[in-house]
Formats: C-alpha cells, structure tokens, sequence
C-alpha cells in the first residue's frame, strides 16, 4: 500500500464550501448580513472620524503651517506690574521688530501685517474696502494662490510702492470683464497700480481675502499715518524649530521693548497638535467599538457552524467513508466559515464605502474617507474571527464518530 | 485478501459492557459474495463497520491484503477506505446539494484526481449504471432506485476491491431492490468482493457464502461452491 496523501485540490475545496453556502441560502444570507454589518460599521465609522480630523487639521493649515503668530499687548494677566501702575500701555508692534525676528536660521519668512480700510475706486465706482499692508512672504506663509498677475514685489518691508493686490470680488465688482491688470486705482488719498488678483477664497484672520485689496506694509503705513503692525507672522523652518523660533521671538521682542513681556505669542501647531490627537484617538474609539460587532459576528458564524456541523452529520459520516481525513473535514469547516467571513466583509467593505460616499455627499466639506488601517484591521478582524470561531465546530465535525454519524443518531 | 482474527468489540452501554463482536475468526477471499444475516443487535452491522474501517476492535487482528490495518493512524485508514473499499447504505447516504454527477464524483475529489480526469470517470460510471441523463439532477428528484444506483456508482469510481453494502434495499421496493440486487451481483461476478449486511432472508440467500450471526458470534458459515465457479484468489 502507497503512503496515505491526499493532495485534494484548493480549487476542490473552495467548490465544495461554495456549494455548501448556497445548499442553506437563508442560513448563508444571515451571516453575511451580520458579516457586512459589522465591517461597514468599522468602515463607516472611522471614516466620520477620519473625516472630522482632516477637517479641523485642514482648516487649522489653512492658515499655513510652521506658523508663528505675534499680537501686540498680552493676553493674560499677570497681577499688578510697574508699567500698570504707571498707565502704560503696552508698545507697538513696529517693522523694525519685524525686521529684527528675520536674523535666525530656522525662521524662514517674516510677514508684518497692518490693516486698515478705506475707498477704492476706479472708473467712477466706488466700495469700501479692507486694506492689508504686508510684504512678499505674505503669500507663501498663507498658502494663498494668484488667480492672474503677481503678488507683492520683494522689496524691503520699509519701502512703499504704489502697487496693490486685489481680491477676486472687488475685481468682479470694480472691473467687471475688464482686465485689471496696470491699471490704476485710486485708494483713500493715493494712486496704486493693480498688479495682480488673488486667487485663493481663504480667509485670514476673519477677513475674507476675496474682499481685500493688498498694498506694501510701508504704504499703508504711509496712508494710515502710523508706524505699528496689527500682526506679525513667523513661519519656522520646520516643525520641530517652532518651539525654538518661538523663545528666540519672545527674547527678541521682550529686549527690543525695554524687557518688557509686551507681545503674545501663539504657535498654530500646539493647538494643530491637540486637535489632531483628541480626533486621531476618537477614531481608534469609533473604531474599536465597531469592530466589537465584528467579534459578534464571529461568535455568530461559530453558533451557526456548530448547527451547520450537527446538521449535516450524516454527510460528515459519509465523507469519512468516502476516505476523507479528519484534517480535510476541519479544513472543509474552517473553510466554509472563512468563505462565508470573507463575502461577508467584502459586502461590508461596499457597504461602507457606499455610507462614506452618501456622509461625503450630505457633507461636502466633511472629507469622510476611511483610513486604510481600519479597511485593512476590519477585513483581517473578519476573516480571523471566521477562522477562530470555526475551529471549535471544525474540530468537532472531525471528532465524530462515523459509524454513529452515518446512522443518523 | 481479508482475515479477521479473535475480533472483539465492546462498548458500554450505561454501567454495562456489551460484546458486539465476541471473538470473530474469518477469511473472506477475493471475489467471493458473502451475505451475513441475523437478528437485529447480533453484531452484523458492526461487523460490516470493522470490516469498513469505519470502528476499530477493541482487540483482535484485521489484515486486508496481508497487512493489519488495525495498526494504521486514522489517516492511513482514510486513505485506504478511499482506495480499497466501497460502502452503500439503507438511507443511499447522498449529499442533497450535491447533483447525482457531484455525489459520485465525491471519492475522487477525495483522492486529489484532477478535474480533467474526473469528468469523463464520472460520466462512464453514470452511463454504465444508465444513470446517463440524471447527472444533473439532485438526490431529491432521483427515485429510490436512481438514488442507489447513484450511490453505487459513487462507491465503485475508486475502482474499490471490497463493496461493503448495508440493507441496500432496505429502502426499496421490491423491482427497484432487485435491481439494486442485479447490478451489485454483476459487480461481483466482475471480480468485486461483495459484503452484504441483511435481515431479509431472501436476499440473504441470493449470496454462495452466507454467515449467520447471533450475539456477537458466528453461529453458521454455509458456502455453496457449486452454483459459482472459485474466483481466483487474491
């Protein structure tokens, strides 16, 4: 007698479960339904989460990234200080300041900010408009895009120029269909050239940049009649310089100001930082009591293989007479509930990213995707849960007696 | 090809041992038609699973071919079931999602037979049993005969020497019995060994070998040499 080996083919044994499934269709839809629930609830889930987190990170890099941004006065109070009791108030922020947070390596762009408002006109129309005073860097450090034209030259911070950038509104509302490009407005009491259109609608600091004509920080000191910033903003050169740049800025600022601590200063990436983590962290939380139901369904798919096993006893008996061994009957199993755990979370994968597409549609600005970790971690949750679960019936259709199995009792 | 030697088989029923098989001497040659008879609980059924290697004996010696396969590993034992012998049943035993084609093709799947060569087996053995055009159907639109006529077919595609058959009419009528009948005694004049486990007397007779079997022993071994000629032996 040759040596016992029993090479039955994958493809025998993916048939033969297949057709098991489709012999008990109610038995097979009921474990895929509660499969599917469980994943396109992981799914769904933690792309809301996902969702929520892109959204806030995204609003918050809107404003740029790296950023430092320096307030005149202070924001806290800190008790009773000899400049308080003197009636001073806090100094200006000036653009030599600004000029003076330039000297260090790992700040990459300074932008001084003014703001102020005043008439624009040109051919006879005329609107209110806010007016930014800010220099070159001011594009990059906001991430902001040009619609047509150029930004502000690159000039140095103290120089005027009788240049302006204006918002696409006011270029809709003061040009209509003309080009805008060299032609000459006239804001408060000066002339400017427009030079380009600003392209991108975000916002800046409550303002909408749609609605706000851009000139050198030196003329609209000039127009304003002052010397002091409204802001100043520091990007770093990299992340991990934020917190570096921010004490170099504090020192800078608090010598410049005669040791007085008059500025506050805020980093965009703390709070950034906070959001990303308390949201990441609600994710996993979405996430693991969904997968609970996964786990749910496991135990259901082991209920339901042990009747599936009992059920068809007879048919185990007759397999084991047909020569079957008892490791083919386990793989037969364990096979079936895989199968039955693989559409089932397949079915929730298109479920899920059916409900994730209907969130993004109701909510456009809602980036509801889900991560690739929780696809992944839900899918590999199913099949593993189908194949523990099974075990226990596997083993026990292995153990049966056939000659008991064969007579049905 | 078989012998059985000082088989026993107990088990317990409750705090009582009962003997099934007590102490069962045999040879059983190549293809001989053998039937065992008696009363229901005289051990012929369990006596037919031993034979099957469906139960192992609690002690004694089983040796098919010269080889004692009371010492294979339950693998080993599958194997041989697959290979060496075929079982029919009183309840046909078909798999009712399985087509008739399916059901028999079943033993092959098992012996890892690729597909190419399962097919046209699987349809000589439905044509050879003029189950031709019933390949398609399900057990449940088959009729008892069909059933067992499928489930013969099935026990014979792994061109077994040893075809076990347990009442294979007992869920017959008497046409679609003696069909059954027919077809399983050409089998054996082809030179299959032929084990028949039945109550019914007549059929029982139908055998040259008969045993008759009354608590767990064999109290009658009857062989009329004269109506087949000797099959040569194994």
């Amino acid at each position: 007698m040759s040596t016992p080996h029993h090479p039955v083919h994958s493809t025998d044994t993916l048939r033969f479960a297949w057709q098991a499934l489709r012999g008990y269709p109610t038995r097979t839809l009921l474990m895929l339904l509660a499969m599917a629930i469980g994943v396109s609830a992981v799914v769904v889930l933690t792309s809301l989460g996902e969702g929520a987190r892109r959204y806030v990170i995204g609003e918050f890099s809107a404003l740029g990234t790296n950023l430092i941004l320096v307030l005149p006065g202070r924001s806290e109070t800190s008790g009773i200080t000899p400049s308080t009791m003197m009636g001073e108030t806090p100094r200006d922020l000036t653009l030599d300041d600004a000029l003076a947070l330039t000297r260090r390596y790992d700040v990459r762009r300074v932008a001084p900010l003014n703001v102020g408002s005043a008439e624009i006109n040109w051919g006879g129309r005329t609107r209110e408009v806010v007016i930014l005073g800010s220099t070159h860097a001011l594009l990059d450090i906001r991430h902001w895009r040009m619609e047509r034209g150029k930004f502000l030259p690159a000039i140095d911070m103290d120089r005027a120029a009788p240049v302006a950038v204006i918002g696409g509104k006011i270029r809709e509302e003061l040009f209509g269909t003309t080009s805008p490009l060299g032609k000459w407005v006239r804001v408060g009491d000066r002339r400017f050239r427009v030079i380009g259109v600003m392209g991108s609608a975000g916002r800046s600091i409550g303002i909408d940049v749609q609605e706000t004509v851009i000139i050198p920080v030196a003329s609209a000191h000039q127009m304003f009649n002052t010397a002091s910033l409204f802001r100043i903003l520091v990007e770093a050169r990299q992340r991990e310089s934020i917190e570096p740049v921010k004490r170099f800025v504090v020192a800078t600022l608090q010598q410049r100001h005669q040791g007085e601590k008059d500025v506050t200063v805020i980093t965009q990436d703390a709070v950034l930082d906070t959001f990303d983590k308390i949201l990441g962290t609600l994710t996993y939380a979405v996430g693991a009591i969904a997968a609970i139901s996964l786990g749910v369904a496991g135990i259901l798919i082991m209920n339901v293989m042990l009747v599936a096993v009992s059920q068809r006893t007879p048919e185990i008996g007759l397999l084991k007479a047909l020569g079957a061994p008892p490791r083919r009957i386990v793989v037969m199993v364990i096979t079936e509930a895989v199968m039955l755990a693989a559409m089932g979370a397949t079915i929730g994968l298109v479920l899920g990213e059916a409900g994730s597409l209907a969130l993004r549609h109701l909510f456009p600005e809602l980036p509801a995707h889900a991560p690739a970790w929780a696809i992944i971690t839900a899918f590999s949750v199913a099949l593993v849960s189908g194949l523990v679960f099974s075990l226990l019936p596997a083993r026990r259709a292995a153990k049966l007696d056939p000659v008991l199995a064969l007579s049905g009792r | 090809m078989i012998e059985l030697r000082a088989i026993h088989r107990d088990y317990r029923v409750g705090d009582q041992w009962v003997h099934a098989l007590d102490g069962i001497d045999l040879r059983i040659r190549a293809g001989e038609y053998l039937s065992i008879m008696g009363p229901s609980g005289s051990g012929k059924s369990t006596l037919l699973n031993l034979l099957g290697l469906l139960d192992r004996p609690t002690a004694g010696q089983y040796y098919l071919n010269g080889e004692d396969v009371t010492r294979l590993s339950d693998v080993e034992q599958a194997y041989v079931r697959n290979r060496e012998i075929g079982f029919i049943f009183q309840m046909f035993h078909l798999v009712p999602r399985l087509s008739a084609a399916e059901n028999v093709e079943l033993p092959l799947i098992l012996a890892g037979v690729p597909r190419g060569e399962r097919v046209p087996r699987v349809n000589q053995a439905l044509a050879a049993l003029n189950l031709a055009d019933r390949g398609h159907h399900k057990p449940d639109q088959l009729s008892g005969g069909q059933r067992q006529r499928v489930a013969i077919a099935r026990a014979t595609i792994n061109r077994p020497n040893v075809l076990l058959a347990d009442e294979p009419t007992g869920n017959l009528d008497q046409k679609a019995g003696l069909e059954v009948m027919e077809i399983i005694e050409d089998l054996n004049r082809q030179g299959l060994t032929l084990i028949l486990v039945t109550h019914d007397q007549q059929m029982g007779l139908r055998a040259q070998r008969r045993l008759r079997m009354v608590d767990g022993q064999i109290t009658s071994d009857r062989e009329e040499a004269h109506e087949h000629p000797a099959p040569p032996s194994a």
